[in-house]
C-alpha cells in the first residue's frame, strides 16, 4: 500500500453547515501534497481529521492502515509532525524548550535532546543564540522556521503543516521555503501541506489537491493539474489564486 | 484626644470595614454608649435579617459544607473552654465592666479566659448563646430593644421570661444606668440655676446642638421636646463638635451619656431627667443558666456597686488618664473591698512581646485560610474549568460569598464553630476562595484556543497539556489571585478580633474603644507592613516562575 493516509466516504458538519458530505481521498507515502482552495473550501478541517484534532460524523480516516486509535491518541499524534498558521509557539518557553518539549516528555537525555535541536535549527539557518529567547523576541520568518523544527523533532512520518509560511515577506518566505526544501532532502517525510498560495504549493509540493466548497475538484501530480485543469472550476480557482 | 469618644468609635469601626449598611447594623449597631444608633424597629430588622442568614448558612447554604470540611482539618486548633471565658464589646465602659468580672472570679479562684471586645451586641450576644462566652456586661435598655423581641421593660415578667426562654440569666445590675442626658456648662448651669431639664423650659434664648442620631429618634430630641414642652429649637451636629462647640459658648445644651468620662473632663453638668423621659440603661452581667450558682454568686456581689458618677470616674481613667483596664478594675475591687490588696493578678507584657504575638496569630489566621484556599481553589478550577456551566456556578457560589459583608460573615461563623480562630481561619479562607477560583478558571479558559490546539495536535496528553501549556499560561493571573487574596485576608483579619480570635485587629480594637491613635497604629501599621510584605512575596515569586513578559503585575508601558 502507498497511501498513508485514507479518507474514505468521510463527512464532516459545524452545526448546520455541512463541510464535507462523503469524501473520499488518499494521500501517498513520502510526497508532499498541497491541499489547495480558497478560503472556506475545507482544506484545513480536513488536515485536523488527519491527526484527530477534529473527528469526522461520518465515514472514517485511517491513517498508518488502520483507524485513528481512540484511547492513545497522544501516542498516535507523535507520529504526525503539526505546525500551524502563527506558528502556535508556546509564549512562556523559550525557543530551545518549545522544540524540545515533546523530546523532554519522551524522556530523552539533555545530551541528545540538544544535539537534535542543534540539527534542526541548523538545518532550518536559525542561529544558535536564538534558541534561548523567547518567542515574542523572534521575527515572524524566525519563529515560522522554529515551528517546523519543532514539528520535526521526534522525526514524524507524517507532517502536517497548516499554513505555516503565510504572513511573511516574499523574500523572507523564499529563504524558508528554501530552508524546508533543504530539510526535507535531509530528512524526508511524507507532508501534507495547507496553503492558498498556488506558488508555494507548486514550489513545494509534487501532488495537489483542489478543493472547492467541501468538494475534491481534482487530485493529481502538480504539474498535471497545472497544464490541465480537470475542469472550468479547476482553471478558474487557478486564476483567482494567481 | 477628641471628647465624645464612645460615639466616634462606631463611626470608625464603620469606616475601617468599609462594609455595606447590613453589617452595620448586623454588628455594629447596638452597642451601647456610641453604638446606640438604631431605633429598636430597625434593630429588630436586623436581627430578623441576621437570624435568616444563620439559617441559611444552618441550612448548608454558602459552602457550610467546605466550611465543615475545613473544621475539620482545623479541629486541633479549637481551644478547650475549661475556664470561665468572659466577654466584652468594643467601648471602654464594656472592658471595665468584663474586667471587673474577670479579676473578681480570678480572686476566688477561678481561672479565667478574657475574650475581650467583640464586635457589637449581636456578636457578643450570639457568643454568649453559642455557649462561646459564659458572661459579658449587657444593658438593660439594649436587651429591651435590640435583643429581646418582646420588647418587654426591665424588671417585668414577660422580660424575665423571655430571657429564660433563650437559655440566659440575668444577674444583678451594677448600679449604674448609662442613659441618654442632656448636659450644659457648669458655668451655665450656675448662672442660670440649672438643675434639670425642666428648668430648660424658662430659657428660649439657649442654644440646642445634639448628635444626628440623638435628633431623629423618638426617644431623642422629637420626644423630649415635646414630652418637656421646650421651646428651643434643636440642630444636628456631630457629637465630639458639639463638645467642642460647648467649650468655645457657640452651643449651650447638647446630649451626652450618663456615664461618659468626657463629661468630667470638661466639667459638664447633667441635667436631670425629671420626667423619667429616658428608658434606663443599667449594666448588668448577662449569663447562661447553665453558669454555677457559686460563680452566679460571686458575681451578683458586684450588685450596685458602681453608680453614674463613680462609672464615669472609671471611664475617664481609662480614656483621659490613660490607664489600662485591668489597672483601674483592679482599683476599683480593691476599694470597694471585693479583692485582697494583692498584687495586679496580670502580667503586664510589653509592647515587642505584644506585636510580635498578634503578627504570628495575624499570619497564622491568614496563612492557613490562603494555603487552604489555593488548594481547594485551584482544585476547584481544574476541575470545572472545562465545562461553562459548571464553571459559572463555582464563580456564582463563591461571588455570593463575598457579597456576604465581612463582619457578618464572622458573625455567622459563631453559632457553627464558636469563637476564636477557628471560625476566623474559615471566614477568612471563604472569603479568599473567589479571587483565587475566579483567576484561575478566567485564566484557563481564555488560554489562546490556538495554543490548545496546538498542544493537543502535537501529542501532549491531557495531563501534560495541563502541567506544560494551559497552567503555565494561567500562572500569572493564578499569582494574582493569590496575591489578592492573601492582601485582602490580611486586612480582613484584623476584624477577626471581633470574634476573639485575635492578631493585629486587637489592639485595633482596642484602640477604637479608648479612642487611642497610638493603640490602632500598632496594629494597623504592622498590618499594613504585612500587607505589603505579601506584595512584594508574591512579586518575588512571579518573577521567580514567570517570564518577564507574561508578568500580570508589570503595568502597561
Amino acid at each position: 500500500m502507498h497511501e498513508i493516509i485514507e479518507f474514505l466516504g468521510v463527512s464532516k458538519r459545524f452545526g448546520d453547515v455541512s463541510v464535507f458530505d462523503r469524501l473520499d481521498l488518499d494521500i501517498s507515502t513520502g510526497r508532499t501534497t498541497a491541499l489547495v482552495g480558497a478560503s472556506g473550501s475545507g482544506k484545513s478541517t480536513l488536515l485536523q481529521m488527519i491527526n484527530g484534532v477534529l473527528v469526522p460524523d461520518g465515514g472514517r480516516v485511517e491513517v498508518f492502515g488502520s483507524p485513528l486509535p481512540e484511547g492513545r491518541l497522544a501516542a498516535f499524534r507523535r507520529r504526525i509532525g503539526y505546525a500551524v498558521q502563527g506558528t502556535g509557539l508556546f509564549p512562556h518557553l523559550r525557543i530551545d524548550a518549545n522544540i524540545g518539549l515533546l523530546g523532554k516528555l519522551e524522556g530523552w537525555s539533555d545530551a541528545k535532546l540538544a544535539d537534535r535541536i542543534v540539527e534542526l535549527t541548523e538545518l532550518m539557518g536559525l542561529a544558535p543564540e536564538l534558541t534561548r529567547r523567547y518567542p515574542h523576541e523572534l521575527s515572524g520568518g524566525q519563529q515560522q522556521r522554529v515551528g517546523i523544527c519543532r514539528a520535526m523533532l521526534l522525526r514524524p512520518e507524517i507532517l502536517l503543516l497548516d499554513e505555516p509560511f503565510s504572513g511573511v515577506d516574499p523574500l523572507t518566505r523564499d529563504e524558508i521555503h528554501e530552508r524546508f526544501a533543504e530539510l526535507m532532502r535531509a530528512e524526508p517525510v511524507t507532508v501534507v501541506l495547507v496553503t492558498h498560495d498556488l506558488q508555494e504549493a507548486m514550489r513545494l509540493a509534487s501532488e495537489l489537491v483542489v478543493l472547492d466548497d467541501g468538494r475534491v475538484l481534482q487530485a493529481d501530480a502538480v504539474r498535471k493539474v497545472v497544464e490541465r485543469p480537470a475542469t472550468e472550476g479547476v482553471a478558474r480557482l487557478f486564476e483567482r489564486l494567481q | 484626644m477628641i471628647p465624645g469618644g464612645p460615639r466616634r468609635e462606631s463611626r470608625r469601626i464603620r469606616r475601617k470595614t468599609a462594609a455595606p449598611e447590613t453589617a452595620d447594623r448586623l454588628a455594629l449597631g447596638h452597642g451601647r454608649c456610641g453604638c446606640r444608633s438604631l431605633e429598636p424597629r430597625r434593630s429588630s430588622r436586623a436581627r430578623r435579617l441576621a437570624a435568616r442568614l444563620r439559617q441559611g448558612v444552618r441550612h448548608g447554604i454558602a459552602g457550610a459544607a467546605i466550611a465543615g470540611l475545613c473544621a475539620a482539618l482545623l479541629g486541633p486548633l479549637a481551644s478547650a473552654q475549661q475556664p470561665l471565658v468572659v466577654g466584652s464589646k468594643t467601648f471602654a465602659e464594656s472592658y471595665i465592666l468584663a474586667e471587673i468580672m474577670a479579676q473578681l472570679l480570678e480572686a476566688e479562684g477561678y481561672e479565667v479566659d478574657r475574650r475581650f471586645g467583640f464586635g457589637g451586641t449581636l456578636v457578643t450576644f450570639e457568643a454568649l448563646q453559642a455557649g462561646a462566652i459564659d458572661v459579658y456586661p449587657e444593658y438593660s435598655g439594649t436587651m429591651q430593644h435590640t435583643i429581646l423581641s418582646s420588647g418587654a421593660d426591665f424588671g417585668s415578667e414577660a422580660f424575665a421570661a423571655e430571657v429564660e426562654s433563650l437559655g440566659l440569666d440575668t444577674l444583678q445590675t451594677f448600679g449604674l444606668n448609662n442613659s441618654y442626658a442632656l448636659t450644659v456648662r457648669g458655668a451655665t448651669a450656675q448662672r442660670l440655676g440649672l438643675a434639670t431639664i425642666s428648668d430648660l423650659v424658662d430659657h428660649p434664648e439657649l442654644r440646642f446642638g445634639v448628635s444626628h442620631e440623638f435628633h431623629e429618634r423618638s426617644d431623642g430630641w422629637p420626644g423630649i421636646s415635646e414630652a418637656y414642652g421646650l421651646p428651643q429649637t434643636s440642630f444636628g451636629i456631630e457629637h465630639g463638635l458639639a463638645y467642642r462647640a460647648m467649650l468655645e459658648g457657640d452651643l449651650d445644651v447638647t446630649d451626652a451619656y450618663l456615664t461618659d468620662g468626657d463629661l468630667i473632663r470638661y466639667d459638664f453638668v447633667i441635667l436631670e431627667d425629671d420626667l423619667s423621659f429616658f428608658p434606663s440603661y443599667f449594666a448588668l452581667p448577662l449569663v447562661r443558666q447553665t453558669m454555677q450558682p457559686q460563680v452566679k454568686a460571686i458575681l451578683n456581689r458586684l450588685g450596685g456597686t458602681l453608680s453614674d458618677a463613680r462609672m464615669r470616674e472609671l471611664n475617664a481613667e481609662v480614656s483621659i488618664e490613660r490607664r489600662t483596664f485591668a489597672d483601674v478594675a483592679g482599683e476599683f475591687l480593691r476599694e470597694r473591698g471585693l479583692v485582697a490588696d494583692a498584687a495586679d493578678p496580670r502580667p503586664t507584657s510589653t509592647l515587642a512581646a505584644d506585636l510580635i504575638d498578634n503578627t504570628i496569630v495575624h499570619l497564622k489566621l491568614t496563612g492557613i485560610a490562603v494555603a487552604a484556599a489555593c488548594v481547594l481553589g485551584v482544585g476547584l478550577a481544574l476541575a470545572v474549568h472545562r465545562s461553562r456551566p459548571l464553571s459559572r456556578g463555582v464563580l456564582y457560589a463563591t461571588g455570593l460569598l463575598q457579597t456576604i459583608p465581612s463582619i457578618a460573615l464572622l458573625a455567622l461563623m459563631i453559632p457553627l464553630f464558636g469563637i476564636g480562630q477557628v471560625p476566623a481561619i474559615i471566614a477568612l479562607f471563604l472569603y479568599s476562595l473567589l479571587p483565587i477560583v475566579r483567576n484561575t478558571i478566567t485564566a484557563l479558559i481564555t488560554v489562546d484556543p490556538l495554543l490548545k490546539r496546538v498542544a493537543a495536535g502535537m501529542g501532549l496528553s491531557q495531563s501534560e497539556q495541563l502541567r506544560h501549556v494551559h497552567l503555565p499560561l494561567a500562572l500569572p493571573h493564578l499569582l494574582a489571585g493569590l496575591r489578592i487574596a492573601a492582601v485582602i485576608s490580611i486586612g480582613t483579619a484584623t476584624l477577626a478580633a471581633f470574634i476573639g480570635a485575635g492578631g493585629l485587629g486587637e489592639p485595633i480594637v482596642t484602640g477604637l474603644a479608648l479612642n487611642d491613635t497610638t493603640l490602632i497604629l500598632q496594629g494597623a501599621i504592622p498590618a499594613a507592613g504585612l500587607a505589603l510584605a505579601a506584595e512584594l512575596g508574591f512579586e518575588l515569586i512571579e518573577r521567580r516562575f514567570v517570564p518577564a513578559h507574561m508578568m500580570a503585575s508589570r503595568l502597561p508601558t
